[in-house]
């Protein structure tokens, strides 16, 4: 039954997938610079984006989308979550993002155990977030696994891609996954990766004349062979400057290393050597407490100073409050341009902004065909009933791959149900 | 002008809710005879700093009670408001603001917060908000672990909070007492604390009392044995209340000696406070039917719930909330971290208002206490898409007059009607933007803290010689 549903699900997106759609009258983010485009059209046609420009022909048989007075931009990508692996963090049956008893880190994969049906994932879309990076979290070691690409779309199989990057926790979480210090981090780093490589030389031979209580098994080595080789990147956490700055040194030891900074709250610090190592970072714009050692130097204009610094910084969802929701990317990117309003305060240009939680995320992640709204770029595409960044706003529409999204989810039918309290001829269990 | 005399705790002693404390017996020469449970052992030492008489004009007012001035004008003279209006007399020598393009509102209240219990840096050596050795713990006060250097209180401040109720954790049924903090570093506790707000109880029903205890084998468990266990505990505040009610009778009539006072239980001081209706229940609870079990034991023993905090559910039972008079203390899109959370939805706020019961936005985090207008934005804004017509002027009383009602102490503060303490915020646009930021903060009339000057932005001891320490954060 479930099979067939499915089954029809994709018959359906494939149709949807064929129509031609007109999105026209509305103001058009881009996400290219600061390009605004006033009473903009965007063409999208068989998934894909055509056209986008003001004073376009509405082709002939098109869906047209008024969206006068309204705004579009594309849809938005979060640089790091736990969409589909979590759906109740405190409920363990629905948390697949660690594992504590696992004998295994770098090799677990959190694509099998992704979620399509998992309400966050209908409810985070109606905030108009259609991709999403998906990690996992460590459980014993500083490896956490490989990390996936989703997409948010209601129908058909989300996931994007497998084994898009490795998860590495550094700094305090990691020094506690190795055993209590920063220095036994490193050497599980070095480890980890040293045993890559010895794999990747001769995997026939990786178990002959290994120490029996040899940190990391044959599936780990060799799950951190592309990461080695700079075919998959390491997302590491690190928040220190001092640690940050380490993490960028390891390129001396292991020069193909791809890496992508998560966290980097202190990277204001060290903004300049981020910038030349040519290494993104993923973080939020609201951090602004030392709420631990390794955080001392926070503040709302780490994200301001190092794109001023030339770094590309792309909004994910990690830690922090229960506030901090992928539907909430937009209120981390207002708030970043807010910061710019405070005297000694760095910020980002809303046209900045917009792009930490769409451009930004797709170049951090390779996903070259997503994050703006450009001919040839997936139907990715959100209407908006005011500015995007803004608290009040909220889509009116969601476009995934040219396909229109359920404007549904378990939280509006809750709301609609329990919308009247007034006695009733049955129970509110028979009201949908 | 501070020592507002305590308004809780002289009734510890039964019989007399309304009169004032009973003083020792000097009168007519008689030695003191009538023992009693000392009214206020750590009294606010907090005194107001400094301000000038000033005047913010031609800016959009929203005054906490549901008015909107605009334009609008506000007067603050000695640390009150003196005079709110579309325009206010300016004295001569007064300090002038044109607020033009500007907001101003009365300071946020945050009726939930941990900060100084559990500050910056989160280290397992200054988090002190819970005691979590028995599930009933109503003898510990959450101002004695309160560190006066937590970097957060800095962040609120800047985020226009200029009071907040520091709770103990929800580990236990009984968590203890909760006080009300003023946004101004002191050196003691004491020095913040908010002269003449009336302590709170802190309690919590569901998941995380019977998980504490369940893990380590005690009760409680169950759902069922958090409602059990707690009822034990009033029913013995009930027989300790009578005790000192007997007691004091006797020895107002002259026929009890000192020697028969009750022996004192600091745990059912708390309670008998409570009993009295001088100490507020501030009770964490998620799900509907919880509140609709904890409503019913209010009612057995004799005590009232003042506001269910996180309840996540509130939207189900707003019309039996209003009724009652409970307010609710609400995240506008917090759900789903776990099992008690999963029905939370984002017009929660808003329906409890619609309904007519008291709506409050509150934080439970230091983080999120910096933003608290913003999080009323969110919650109004989901009202105004099912159609519920909430105005910024009305959603503004979510965070400034209604915590201050459920913290007792909307007669001082909470709203810019003249007379009320000088608790005041200019922000740079409509403080439902998100890209607004608080300019200037006052509390009492007094300038605390200035975006542009950095001379009145606070740095606590803890951030002093840090990596970014007096950074625009």
């Amino acid at each position: 039954m479930k099979r067939l549903s499915l089954v029809l699900a994709a018959l359906l997106a494939t149709s949807a997938n064929a129509a031609t759609i007109a999105i026209t009258g509305g103001t058009v983010l881009t996400a290219v610079g600061e390009t605004s485009i006033a009473n903009g059209t965007v063409i999208i046609r068989d998934g894909r984006i055509t056209a986008v420009g003001a004073g376009l022909v509405v082709p002939a048989g098109a869906t047209v989308i008024d969206a006068t007075g309204k705004f579009v931009t594309p849809g938005l990508i979060t640089a790091m979550s736990t969409l589909g692996i979590v759906e109740v963090e405190g409920v363990r049956q629905t948390n697949d993002a660690s594992a504590r008893s696992t004998p295994f880190s770098a090799a677990i994969d959190v694509a099998p155990a992704i979620n399509p049906m998992s309400p966050p994932i209908a409810i985070n879309r109606l905030g108009g977030v259609t991709r999403a990076v998906v990690g996992p979290e460590i459980s014993n070691e500083i490896f956490g696994g490989q990390g996936a690409i989703i997409s948010l779309a209601a129908s058909g199989d989300i996931v994007m891609a497998k084994r898009a990057f490795q998860f590495i926790e550094m700094g305090e979480d990691g020094a506690r996954a190795a055993g209590g210090s920063r220095p036994a981090a490193w050497l599980n780093l070095r480890n980890g990766f040293a045993e890559a490589q010895r794999f990747a030389r001769n995997p026939a031979a990786f178990d002959s004349g290994r120490d029996k209580d040899s940190l990391i098994k044959r599936l780990d080595a060799e799950a951190l062979v592309p990461v080695v080789e700079g075919r998959v990147p390491a997302v590491v956490h690190a928040e220190r400057a001092s640690d940050i700055s380490a993490v960028l040194a390891l390129r001396a030891e292991f020069p193909r290393l791809h890496l992508i900074l998560i966290g980097a709250r202190e990277g204001w610090m060290v903004a300049d050597k981020i910038a030349a190592a040519r290494v993104p970072v993923v973080t939020l714009s609201l951090f602004d407490l030392p709420d631990s050692f390794e955080t001392l130097a926070s503040t709302r204009s780490n994200v301001g100073r190092l794109v001023a610094a030339g770094v590309t910084v792309g909004f994910g969802i990690f830690g922090g409050d229960s506030g901090s929701q992928p539907r909430n990317l937009p209120y981390f990117a207002g708030n970043a341009v807010a910061q710019a309003a405070v005297p000694g305060g760095v910020g980002l240009t809303r046209g900045q902004a917009l792009a930490a939680i769409t451009r930004a995320p797709a170049q951090i992640f390779g996903l070259a065909d997503l994050g703006t709204l450009e001919a040839g770029k997936r139907g990715d595409v959100v209407v908006w009933d005011g500015d995007p960044l803004e608290l009040t706003s909220a889509p009116t529409a969601v476009f995934i791959d040219g396909v229109a999204q359920p404007m549904q989810s378990r939280q509006l039918q809750l709301r609609d149900r329990y919308r009247d309290l007034a006695p009733a001829a049955l129970p509110k269990a028979y009201s949908k | 002008m501070m020592r507002i005399s305590p308004i809780f705790g002289l009734l510890l002693l039964a019989g007399c809710a309304t009169n004032p404390p009973p003083k020792p017996a000097t009168a007519g020469g008689k030695p003191a005879e009538v023992v009693t449970i000392p009214a206020d052992p750590w009294p606010s030492t907090y005194k107001p700093y400094p301000g000038v008489t000033t005047v913010i004009r031609n800016a959009t007012v929203y005054d906490g009670t549901g008015k909107l001035f605009s334009p609008g004008a506000v007067r603050i003279e000695n640390g009150r408001i003196a005079e709110i209006g579309a325009s206010v007399a300016v004295p001569a020598g007064a300090t002038v603001i044109d607020g033009t393009g500007k907001f101003v509102t009365p300071g946020i209240i945050d009726i939930h917060s941990h900060l100084g219990d559990y500050p910056s840096p989160g280290v397992e050596a200054v988090s002190d908000g819970n005691e979590a050795t028995s599930p009933a713990r109503p003898e510990v006060w959450a101002e004695h672990s309160v560190w006066p250097q937590d970097a957060g209180f800095g962040r609120a401040l800047a985020g226009g909070v200029t009071a907040f109720h520091v709770l103990p954790g929800s580990a236990n049924l009984f968590g203890g007492r909760g006080t009300t903090l003023k946004t101004v570093y002191g050196r003691s506790v004491q020095d913040m604390k908010y002269p003449g707000a009336p302590y709170s109880l802190k309690m919590a029903c569901g998941e995380n009392p019977k998980r504490v205890y369940g893990s380590k084998g005690q009760m409680p468990q169950t759902r069922m044995g958090n409602i059990a266990y707690a009822r034990q505990v009033w029913a013995d505040a009930v027989e300790y209340k009578r005790r000192w009610d007997d007691y004091s009778r006797r020895a107002k009539a002259g026929t009890a000696k000192p020697t028969d006072a009750p022996r004192r239980d600091l745990a059912k001081d708390t309670l008998m406070g409570v009993l009295n209706g001088e100490i507020l229940i501030q009770n964490h609870c998620y799900r509907a039917d919880e509140m609709t079990n904890v409503i019913a034991m209010s009612k057995e023993f004799g005590y009232k719930v003042t506001a269910f905090h996180h309840a996540v559910e509130s939207y189900k039972i707003a019309d039996i909330l209003a009724k009652e008079g409970i307010c609710s203390a609400l995240w506008a899109d917090w759900y789903g971290f776990k099992m008690e959370s999963y029905d939370g939805i984002r017009e929660n706020i808003a329906l409890v208002d619609k309904a007519g019961a008291c709506a409050i936005v509150h934080s439970d985090d230091a983080n999120g206490i910096q933003r608290l207008n913003q999080e009323a934005a969110k919650a109004m804004a989901a009202g105004n898409r099912m159609g519920l017509g909430i105005t910024p002027e009305h959603a503004v009383t979510w965070f400034t007059l209604n915590p201050a009602k459920g913290l007792g102490i909307a007669d001082r503060t909470g709203s810019l009607e003249p007379g009320k303490m000088g608790d005041i915020v200019l922000w740079n646009a409509s403080p439902f933007s998100v890209y607004a930021r608080a300019e200037r903060v006052w509390i009492d009339g007094a300038l605390l803290y200035d975006w542009a000057d950095p001379d009145r932005r606070p740095i606590a001891d803890f951030e002093l010689g840090q990596a970014g320490a007096g950074d625009a954060k």
